[in-house]
């Protein structure tokens, strides 16, 4: 008999993540650093390991180099296995009708053979950009029970955000009744997360009719799921509870990695039963020295402190010198902040430097609320010395000294 | 030389007494160390920058920590399909149980075989004592250079008061003349052995073998220290920050010495980084009320109080209300409201109540042990 898998994961991890913009420039969405000493895509990871899944897929396609060194044979996950474990997907070329990934669906088409390598009864499709924690095996249970051929993750947001939502309506048995796109006037609040479990021999058949049909733009969520729906295939919704948050843009990145830091939140990534792992160099532990002032935050290992730090989060090897101010703002590794800057409501991305004296980002309560935003600093630039980066700005090049960025 | 024809040996149970009360449960080389680091991360450390390829590692009892620290070797890359990294857990030769206390002629002398089946023309010795930063490829280079017998690595300073250190009689080119290994009495600096030292496979077999005929068993006193007439043995000093533990107190200083920059950037430094085993804590958590001052914190803790010229390892909470000053508190010591500590090093998961006060001094900090209350 040959050895099979009951359930395998597949983790969307191609996307370019556009509105992430200089974040994203030389890295796909799913390793941008997150929480100190994570990435994004160490929760979906994670999730899958403590959820007793140890066949991931990961599809990749936008600027995969940071992704694939990161993930490297998945030892830090432990998905390091003899069969199974985490392997890079991403497309290749064949006899004939060799393509990119055309969309969602189409990367999974693409990669059948992967999953029939596996036999798995239920195959569970993943994002790499959300930040939860979440029990993948009784999804599939609840999947199981309902005899659904697919079912949604579904979570119930504010009814002002409704809008920006894939919305479902669902009877008392959460069978899903209709889908609404992202509605000027929702009628419900129950949106997708954008985790589905797939009954595989379903799913196999209804990926092959799609891809012959010329018309679809092969995306799970435009084609696929209305396409089963149509046909009146069961399709149930699980309602999930917890933290959940899209860090598909700059704002919500932010406001997420903040969200570290509020206990009302109710978000522990430090519960012991449900460990978020990541692949972490070895760094010395972090020095706070005797002028160092840090309250309400996080800091990873490695970083040297002189400075004042409030409501933020340091990842490993960040240096901030004497006198330097950090509020309200997300530093990645590698940053050194010098003396007597300071930054505020900003996402300072990794090996930045920000000179003496300099300015970056700014307080809403010092402003215009329509005016306010973060501010985003990217790779490996340069902030020159007393200049200043106003609320809003997004800077991906190195400014000099005493210039002056602001928003109109 | 190349590194990888170089076998590394450590040692992990040397001069244990000195650290009696952390040692009553674990090896010397896994006694913890600088917020997240254990003894045998040194040694190990410099061997796999050094380039070397294969370490052994001695063990004598009371290794569990160890292994569970060490595993398959993985965070030091050296597990490996070929080569990489063997513990070697001690058993009797034809029966005899001859691996017995503070023997490490007879512990040396039961792994000969493995020293053989290496196959490496040197072999680098080192215990898990003690804490530097150096690169052993300059020692291999003057070994060489000198056409040594036997190179050991030096230090010069006031003298650890362990038994049987060799006190070496350097000449300028190295050469050592003389090894004394009576305990000295003055408390002037000299130069003492680090107990690192490089030499052909083949001698050390040699002197291995003729010692467990002779029945002897202090390795540097009975085997080493009187050959410097008739080998060429030469030292070499060891620059840049290093210290052995061999007291109680000992052991705090080298924790504290840790609070200054010059130390951290010797030990620490990038190109050479001392690895350890990652766990996956999260990152250091600190509280509205936190006031944490020339600290050095590993991930991990959550800290919602006073926090000066302290270590603190992995994973301790200090609740609100609590002031701790010159103190080291290990994995997973909890500090509940309100208490107040001084000079204090406290072992594992020790859980310190409600409003106690204890204060050590910084000549005679207080020790408990693993996993007590207060």
């Amino acid at each position: 008999m040959k050895q099979r898998k009951e359930n395998i994961a597949m983790l969307l991890a191609g996307g370019q993540g556009s509105r992430l913009g200089v974040l994203t420039k030389k890295m796909a969405k799913p390793a941008v650093p997150f929480g100190g000493k994570y990435r994004i895509i160490d929760f979906p990871l994670s999730n899958c390991v403590n959820s007793g899944i140890f066949t991931v897929g990961v599809l990749t396609q936008y600027q995969p180099l940071e992704l694939n060194d990161y993930i490297g044979n998945g030892a830090p996950w432990d998905l390091d296995r003899n069969f199974g474990g985490v392997h890079i997907l991403p497309p290749y070329q064949r006899q004939k009708n060799t393509q990119w990934y055309k969309g969602t669906a189409n990367s999974i088409y693409q990669n059948i053979h992967f999953i029939e390598k596996y036999d798995p009864e239920y195959v569970v499709i993943l994002s790499g950009d959300h930040i939860y924690k979440m029990n993948y095996s009784k999804m599939i249970e609840y999947h199981k029970e309902k005899k659904a051929d697919c079912t949604i993750a579904m979570i119930e947001v504010e009814w002002e955000e409704a809008s920006r939502f894939g919305l479902m309506v669902v009877d008392d048995e959460n069978k899903v009744c209709s889908f609404e796109e992202k509605p000027e006037k929702p009628t419900t609040n129950k949106a997708s997360m954008g985790i589905y479990v797939f009954s595989w021999d379903v799913l196999k058949k209804v990926l092959i009719e799609d891809e012959n049909n010329p018309d679809s733009s092969n995306d799970f969520g435009k084609d696929i799921i209305p396409k089963m729906h149509s046909e009146g295939r069961p399709i149930y919704a699980y309602p999930f509870e917890g933290y959940w948050r899209d860090v598909g843009t700059l704002d919500s990145l932010w406001l997420a990695n903040i969200d570290l830091l509020s206990p009302s939140i109710g978000f522990d990534i430090g519960d012991p039963t449900w460990k978020i792992y990541s692949r972490s160099p070895s760094s010395p532990p972090q020095y706070l020295a005797e002028s160092a002032c840090v309250q309400n935050s996080m800091l990873a290992e490695g970083c040297y402190v002189e400075g004042n730090i409030d409501f933020s989060i340091l990842s490993a090897n960040v240096t901030v010198e004497k006198g330097a101010v950090i509020r309200d703002s997300f530093i990645m590794p590698g940053c050194t902040i010098k003396k007597n800057a300071v930054i505020e409501y900003s996402i300072i991305a990794e090996n930045v430097v920000v000179e003496e004296g300099a300015k970056i980002g700014g307080r809403p309560e010092d402003m215009d609320v329509d005016k306010w935003g973060i501010t985003v600093i990217g790779e490996g630039v340069t902030i020159g010395a007393n200049s200043i980066i106003g609320t809003k700005q997004v800077i991906d090049q190195d400014v000099e000294k005493g210039a002056k960025y602001e928003t109109e | 030389m190349r590194p990888n024809n170089v076998l590394g040996l450590i040692y992990s149970s040397s001069y244990e007494q000195a650290l009696n009360q952390m040692t009553a449960l674990r090896t010397i080389a896994s006694v913890p160390f600088g917020c997240r680091y254990r003894m045998i991360d040194f040694p190990l450390s410099n061997m796999v920058n050094a380039g070397m390829t294969q370490v052994g590692i001695i063990t004598k009892s009371n290794y569990r920590s160890l292994m569970d620290h060490i595993g398959a070797g993985r965070p030091w890359d050296l597990d490996r399909k070929r080569e990489g990294l063997f513990l070697l857990p001690p058993y009797s030769v034809s029966g005899l149980s001859d691996h017995g206390a503070d023997n490490k002629v007879a512990a040396l002398h039961s792994n000969m075989h493995f020293v053989n089946r290496s196959q490496k023309d040197y072999v680098l010795l080192t215990d898990a004592n003690s804490v530097y930063n150096f690169d052993f490829r300059d020692l291999m280079e003057f070994h060489e250079k000198k056409k040594a017998d036997i190179t050991i690595a030096y230090k010069n300073g006031i003298v650890p008061n362990l038994q049987g250190i060799m006190k070496l009689s350097v000449e300028k080119d190295g050469r050592v003349t003389k090894i004394k290994t009576a305990k000295s009495e003055n408390q002037s600096p000299e130069n003492y052995s680090f107990n690192i030292m490089i030499m052909k496979s083949s001698l050390l077999e040699d002197l291995i073998n003729e010692a467990h005929m002779k029945e002897r068993k202090h390795f540097s006193e009975d085997v080493i220290a009187p050959r410097a007439d008739d080998l060429k043995i030469f030292g070499y000093k060891i620059e840049g920050y290093s210290n052995m533990a061999s007291s109680l107190l000992d052991y705090y200083n080298m924790n504290m010495d840790l609070l200054q920059l010059k130390n951290r950037q010797q030990l620490f430094n990038r190109a050479n980084p001392i690895t350890t085993k990652v766990l996956d804590n999260i990152p250091a958590t600190y509280g509205l009320n936190a006031d944490v001052h020339n600290s050095l914190i590993a991930d991990g803790c959550k800290i919602n109080g006073i926090v000066e010229n302290s270590i603190l390892f992995r994973d301790v909470v200090v609740e609100e209300g609590v002031h701790i000053k010159n103190s080291i508190l290990m994995q997973g010591t909890i500090v509940r409201k309100n208490s107040n500590l001084n000079a204090v090093i406290a072992d594992k998961e020790v859980i310190i109540n409600e409003d106690r006060y204890l204060s050590g001094d910084a000549v005679f900090p207080v020790y408990i042990s693993k996993k007590a209350t207060v």
